[in-house]
């Protein structure tokens, strides 16, 4: 008993003092996107050609909800238009707001929080359960960092439960295999109204790596109406809390 | 040791597809039933419909149904690979009941070909989809509905199942789990998976695409490390190109702090599953720490983007080596302190000993792989007995305990973590100077190659036959988790109920990895 006492002086206090400060994210994180068009080269292709999920289009229109956050666009423009900030909140409230025209740090929009009724509801009390629907245990196990000490969830009163029936809203990973299809549907039954839809990673916005395979559904759109997308793949612990306090009108 | 039937070959080594000996049914079945009997053990078995090998043949309808069958043994202690092949047309005998580590493949050689293997014992689909056999008459075809299938069934009064899942209670992934028991006391686990199927390799068919890598990284995303390694590995052997020392050790590294997260998270999880909670709580932040040292490596705490063929992305100067050394060094000495409070708490012990314990000659009938392997006292790690990239130069001994239970799986972990954590030490130690990338070239054509990786969860599996294109004309996966699911199934035999959390988190396998 005494030595587990000792150990924890050792151990110390270790959870950061989010949102009063934010903790230094690695020299080499890859958040926002920002493209400076005017290093582009006249009708240059290169990483639009390089793009895996076909994030970047036309007139250099950037798709968070697809994009891996991958570096391919990166090493293939020979110019060094594209690179990638230090911005972690990446969050939106819709589909459309995930498309950016112009990628830049001027040009990020924070979400607006839920309206007042919601944040009487959901504000200082908002359980979630979580579901899994063909994730690849990434976005799953940077959910459950926020559980841990560091980030220590609870103190902004949000928590994972076990059960759907205590909770207010889920929060749904992976790009919605049609073999989960009909367990997802099932679960978010069984919240009770009024409830919130969370879908966290380029999987459950677009499908990510696997749009339009035959055997997914492409994410959470097609089956149940989403209330926040957080983007990355995965997202850093960082910014999934980022758009969930955003929501909640904490931040 | 040789085995006459098969052609040896090494981990990462090209064959021509020509080179793998075609065998009469019966002599296949014979040759792997005895090599695995010698200590063998089956690394892949899978199909590949002989029209796609052979496409300069006219074939007739009649043999587009012809599905050529692959079996990779592997010869741990000798560190050799064997393969054969054979031609089946719709029906052979099952090996299953004479070599019961075949079973999971046999029911994946079904449910994706529609090769029937008459005489296994519980022939059901394991991860429900439609057939890959675009050949098989469509009114035959199943379309499978999830879960729905045939379950063990225990007979008896007050006997009763509990069916958990696909959906559980933690954040996990899903699956389905029945158990048949008897108050609390369960009899038997059956597994039932396929809920995270995305249809990886049939997407991977034609390739490689600028999509590939990225399916590598997420097929199953807590080892995005060693299957990228993997695939790398496989596409310089049949490229044949060989990449940079520094390219290597960066790769190690990456490996090592793969493992290091995952079984500190894994050490903290099973004190929580027992209600310690000074080690949970603290080796779940130390894990974090580790994940945030392959952030500084490439930017992403999963280590995405970082492995590639060719070499690395992203390189290392001295101040990062040195922040790593500092870092490393840290989480070290915070980790020793909170697992060894594990070892010297009798609560923690009590639940850890003797449970789901697994007798080594199960684990060896079953072929486990992994620290589930090692704990049953089975010496089995590829980055011994296989070593490629930098495990070539710079050996990393094997972790075993004889126990076969959840302390033993624990304890290897523990073993495992010192370990690696000294083989970082050293490679930071000594720095090869160099290029991390090589320029790639195409890959050669109508070759095989298998790269075997020591992955956290144990050995990783892929093998890839390329056409006369040089494309991929069949890209096989094999997760560790794919060999122990049954060992997890097996452990629960004779246990309570209430110890599931626990043995599940002794081997905490991968769904998606699974379900491909």
């Amino acid at each position: 008993m005494i030595n587990v006492l000792l150990k924890t002086l050792n151990q110390k206090n270790r959870t950061i003092d989010y949102p009063k400060s934010t903790p230094v994210l690695p020299e080499r994180f890859r958040g926002l996107p920002v493209i400076d068009r005017a290093k582009c080269i006249a009708n240059c292709k290169l990483c639009i050609e390089a793009c895996p999920t076909d994030a970047l289009t036309d007139g250099l229109k950037i798709d968070l909800g697809r994009c891996l956050f991958c570096n391919k666009c990166l090493s293939a423009c020979h110019t060094g238009a594209i690179s990638f900030s230090q911005e972690h909140r990446l969050a939106a409230r819709t589909r459309e707001d995930l498309v950016l025209k112009d990628s830049s740090l001027n040009s990020l929009k924070l979400i607006e929080s839920l309206d007042k009724e919601s944040r009487r509801l959901f504000g200082r009390s908002f359980k979630l359960r979580q579901v899994s629907a063909g994730g690849c245990n990434a976005c799953e196990a940077d959910t459950n960092v926020l559980s841990t000490v560091v980030y220590d969830l609870g103190r902004f009163g949000v928590q994972f439960v076990a059960s759907p029936r205590h909770a207010d809203g889920l929060l749904i990973t992976g790009p919605v295999s049609r073999n989960m299809r009909l367990a997802l549907e099932k679960t978010y039954e069984a919240v009770p109204a009024p409830k919130l839809v969370i879908v966290v990673g380029s999987c459950a916005i677009s499908g990510g790596p696997y749009i339009d395979h035959p055997e997914v559904l492409n994410g959470v759109d097609p089956v149940l109406p989403v209330d926040l997308y957080i983007p990355g793949c995965p997202p850093h612990p960082l910014t999934i809390l980022d758009g969930v306090l955003r929501l909640l009108g904490r931040l | 040791m040789s085995l006459p039937a098969f052609k040896t070959l090494r981990n990462c080594q090209t064959i021509a597809i020509d080179d793998v000996p075609l065998v009469d049914t019966t002599v296949f079945r014979n040759s792997i039933i005895t090599a695995v009997e010698g200590g063998s053990r089956i690394c892949a078995l899978f199909g590949v419909p002989r029209d796609r090998l052979d496409p300069q043949v006219f074939s007739k309808q009649l043999s587009r149904a012809v599905i050529r069958v692959f079996a990779v043994l592997a010869h741990d202690r000798e560190g050799t690979l064997f393969i054969i092949s054979t031609d089946i047309r719709g029906s052979y005998a099952a090996l299953t009941p004479d070599c019961p580590q075949a079973h999971w493949f046999e029911r994946e050689l079904f449910e994706q070909w529609g090769v029937v293997p008459e005489g296994h014992p519980w022939l059901k689909p394991i991860r429900f989809h439609k057939t890959y056999n675009k050949t098989e008459d469509q009114t035959n075809a199943r379309e499978s509905m999830i879960g729905i299938t045939d379950f063990f069934r225990l007979e008896g009064s007050e006997i009763h199942d509990v069916a958990v899942g696909p959906v559980h209670a933690g954040i996990i992934e899903p699956g389905h789990f029945r158990f048949q028991c008897h108050g609390e006391y369960v009899y038997h686990l059956e597994i039932s998976l396929g809920y995270q199927h995305r249809g990886i390799e049939p997407a991977l068919i034609g390739g490689p695409t600028k999509r590939t890598l990225h399916y590598m990284e997420t097929l199953a995303g807590d080892t995005t490390i060693g299957h990228a390694m993997a695939f790398s590995h496989l596409m310089e052997t049949i490229m044949g190109v060989s990449v940079t020392p520094r390219a290597k050790t960066i790769r190690g590294i990456a490996l090592e702090l793969e493992r290091l997260a995952n079984h500190i998270g894994d050490l903290g999880a099973l004190a929580g599953d027992v209600g310690f909670l000074p080690t949970a709580s603290y080796c779940g932040r130390i894990r974090g720490d580790v994940l945030n040292l392959t952030a500084l490596l490439c930017g992403n705490r999963f280590g995405r983007s970082l492995v590639l063929p060719g070499g690395v992305a992203f390189d290392l100067d001295n101040t990062l080596v040195q922040q790593l050394k500092d870092r490393l060094r840290a989480a070290f000495s915070e980790v020793s302190a909170a697992v060894n409070l594990l070892w010297d708490t009798p609560s923690v012990m009590a639940r850890f000993e003797n449970a789901g314990r697994i007798s080594k000659e199960t684990a060896k009938s079953l072929g486990l792989v992994g620290p589930a392997a090692r704990a049953c006292d089975i010496v089995r790690d590829a980055r011994y007995d296989f070593p490629a990239g930098i495990f070539r130069f710079s050996q990393i001994p094997v972790s075993t305990w004889d126990t076969g239970d959840v302390f033993a799986r624990a304890y290897v972990r523990w073993l495992e973590i010192q370990r690696s954590v000294t083989f970082i030490q050293n490679q930071l130690e000594m720095w090869p100077e160099g290029k991390t990338e090589t320029e790639i070239k195409n890959l050669a054509a109508n070759s095989l190659a298998v790269s075997l990786v020591e992955g956290w969860r144990g050995g990783i599996c892929h093998v890839a036959l390329t056409d006369s294109r040089g494309l991929f004309s069949h890209y096989k996966i094999i997760d560790p988790s794919f060999h122990n699911w049954m060992g997890l199934a097996m452990a629960l035999r004779n246990q309570q109920i209430s110890d599931f959390p626990l043995c599940n988190k002794s081997f905490n396998l991968s769904y998606c990895g699974h379900d491909l």
